[in-house]
């Protein structure tokens, strides 16, 4: 196997809207991300799956600033052209680019409305004297109403976001990452705890937002996964493994060891 | 138009405000005995409880709507006292004990000349500013360190708690020019008016009821405005609001630094009405008090932290007098049951009556079905 940063670029034709190249951490000796390469195309929707402590959350860490790498680049490449550096920037400043990030348990302001939700959500009014001083304008609340369309929760409007179920704060999370309008979307575990219909709809609500945005999705769910995925990015010790379609990756017999393997392992010792 | 909710805040504030000046009316008005008496000493007792009203109001702020458990809330209180300490003693001018124009621990302790820092303290309006910008500066370094440092929830409660201890070790030091343990006493006058002037009594009683309200108010227009809901949010999911695009840093040192700057303004009221400050009201159990008063009245709610400080102080001033050996226990056991049982406070047992009766129906309708 050539170590991937001999690699090219995977979509060197392509738009790229983020680039992370050559990204090392380790935790006290723990190589968590051992030389990852990982580039993503403009409007993509991209499935990241991969055994547990493959570095998944890591990665998702490093990308939106919460950890700070070793080494290696972690480059967002803006509308306008610019490249931006993102491995040095605070979490707050790497959201106001455009990166959006939904966490793995939903985190929902659970006593304040869902419109409330939505309204600090909006990518503008964010510092302290501008939150003192704010009005509602009435694109904003246009902003908000489309949003609760997309996610469904329109009923919900005027409900405390704490009243509602499991399943619809994560879509009210969701809707909270598309008030930002982010250009990027990265998603932790979107289905974990859903019945199966409300992980149907979330598959569906993923699917709508691609094109318009570029998403990175974390799955552990393999029905959802076929639901959604495009091209599917295995990770494994904290280094891709594979990249490709569901298809190509599930009958890989690298992928099939490392992650399928375990699995049957673990259930094994279960 | 106001709406219902709005009219029911404006009748209560009305209200409050109505009761609370009818203590100094009553003292200047009204009879000398009987039941609707109240002397100079009920005047300045009073005002002594509506100072640790707004201390609780400021931990509010931050406890109750921010998240942040602080355990140094009564150090600002404390500050802000010691500077108005300091105007009162340049006041006593030549008519301590020992007819110098220093302050007699001064003189005591061989001081020739007044330490720099204390000569601003013959104004009265620098006094003023500095008891609030002397804790919120405090407050600002030393939240600026603890937030920039991620130190969050016990941690930062266990912090607070270690900066109020020190503090407290250092005022107790005779050479940091604060008097040492014996603090700041004997005062005589404060804007050329005597302290034992029953009309002054009353003013430094109306001052703190203007105070209270005016936190009141402030807290208030907070929570309507989208700042207050950032300030929550920040309580409820941190984490959140920092991938919102907020940083989450600033608005709680904000918060922090205006919460002090409250607790300071209180402590400079409470001075003149008591006659006197030393470093015991920087102890860490004084501020372990006031976040008892804030879950006693209703943590999270507007006038829980009023209610709580003045119900747990009447409770104080009568145990203390009937069972002196056992307010500590009796206050600890109060906490207890209040966390345990009522974890809204005095304010949120409306509420959850309501909520169990409301339960309670719904069962009975759903045996009957």
């Amino acid at each position: 196997m050539t170590t991937a940063h001999h690699h090219d670029p995977l979509y060197k034709d392509t738009p790229l809207i983020l680039s992370v190249s050559g990204v090392n951490k380790a935790f006290d000796g723990f190589k968590a991300i051992n030389d990852l390469n990982f580039y993503l195309e403009e409007g993509e929707l991209r499935t990241i799956i991969g055994p547990n402590g493959a570095g998944k959350s890591t990665f998702m860490d490093i990308i939106t600033g919460r950890t700070v790498p070793d080494s290696g680049t972690v480059t967002f490449h803006g509308k306008d052209g610019h490249d931006i550096n993102l491995a040095k920037m605070r979490e707050f400043e790497i959201n106001r680019l455009g990166i959006g990030r939904k966490f793995q348990t939903p985190s929902v302001y659970k006593s304040h409305t869902v419109y409330d939700n939505l309204v600090l959500s909006l990518n503008h009014a964010r510092g302290v004297f501008k939150t003192l001083f704010y009005r509602e304008s009435a694109e904003d609340k246009e902003r908000i109403m489309e949003v609760l369309k997309t996610i469904r929760l329109e009923a919900r409007v005027n409900d405390l976001a704490g009243m509602l179920s499991h399943g619809q704060k994560q879509w009210l999370e969701i809707g909270m990452l598309l008030a930002q309008d982010p250009s990027i979307l990265l998603i932790d575990e979107p289905a974990a705890g859903m019945s199966d219909e409300e992980t149907e709809r979330t598959g569906e609500l993923l699917l709508s937002l691609e094109k318009k945005h570029s998403l990175i999705v974390i799955e552990h769910d393999m029905e959802f996964i076929r639901q959604i995925a495009r091209k599917v990015t295995v990770l494994h010790q904290g280094h891709v493994l594979k990249e490709g379609t569901f298809d190509k990756v599930k009958s890989d017999p690298g992928v099939i060891e490392v992650y399928l393997g375990r699995q049957g392992k673990k259930s094994e010792t279960n | 138009m106001l709406s219902t909710e709005n009219k029911k805040e404006i009748g209560i504030f009305c209200i409050v405000t109505g009761l609370l000046m009818l203590i100094p009316m009553l003292n200047a008005w009204g009879p000398e005995t009987g039941t609707l008496a109240v002397s100079s000493f009920q005047v300045s007792l009073w005002g002594k409880y509506l100072t640790y009203a707004i201390l609780a109001m400021s931990l509010n702020l931050l406890w109750g709507y921010t998240g942040l458990l602080c355990l140094c809330q009564s150090l600002f209180f404390a500050l802000g006292a010691y500077m108005m300490g300091m105007y009162l003693m340049l006041m006593i001018g030549d008519r301590g004990a020992y007819g110098s124009m220093l302050p007699d621990f001064m003189v005591f302790l061989g001081y020739q000349d007044l330490p720099i820092h204390w000569k601003p303290f013959y104004s009265f309006w620098f006094t003023a500013g500095a008891v609030m910008w002397v804790p919120g500066l405090v407050a600002l370094i030393f939240g600026f360190l603890a937030f920039r440092s991620r130190i969050k929830g016990v941690y930062f409660s266990i912090l607070t708690q270690a900066l109020t201890y020190a503090c407290c070790l250092l005022f107790f030091r005779n050479d940091f020019t604060f008097g040492g343990n014996n603090g700041f006493t004997d005062f005589k006058d404060i804007l050329g008016h005597s302290l034992n002037d029953p009309s002054t009594t009353r003013w430094l009683y109306i001052s703190s009821v203007l105070l209270l309200l005016a936190t009141y108010l402030i807290t208030s227009g907070l929570l309507a405005s989208k700042f207050g809901k950032v300030q929550q949010a920040i309580r409820d999911s941190e984490n959140r609001v920092l991938f919102s695009g907020y940083s989450t840093t600033s608005f709680k040192l904000v918060i922090f630094g205006l919460s002090a700057m409250i607790a300071g303004a209180a402590g400079a009221l409470y001075v003149p009405q008591v006659g006197g400050i030393n470093p015991s009201a920087m102890e860490a159990a004084k501020s372990l008090e006031v976040v008892v008063w804030v879950a006693v009245g209703g943590r999270g709610t507007k006038w829980g932290p009023v209610i709580g400080a003045i119900l747990v102080n009447l409770l104080k001033s009568f145990t203390t007098q009937a069972f002196p050996d056992y307010w500590l226990i009796i206050m600890g056991g109060l906490f207890v049951f209040v966390v345990l049982m009522m974890p809204d406070g005095i304010v949120g047992v409306y509420k959850q009556a309501k909520n169990k009766i409301a339960q309670k129906r719904s069962l009975q309708t759903e045996a009957t079905v």
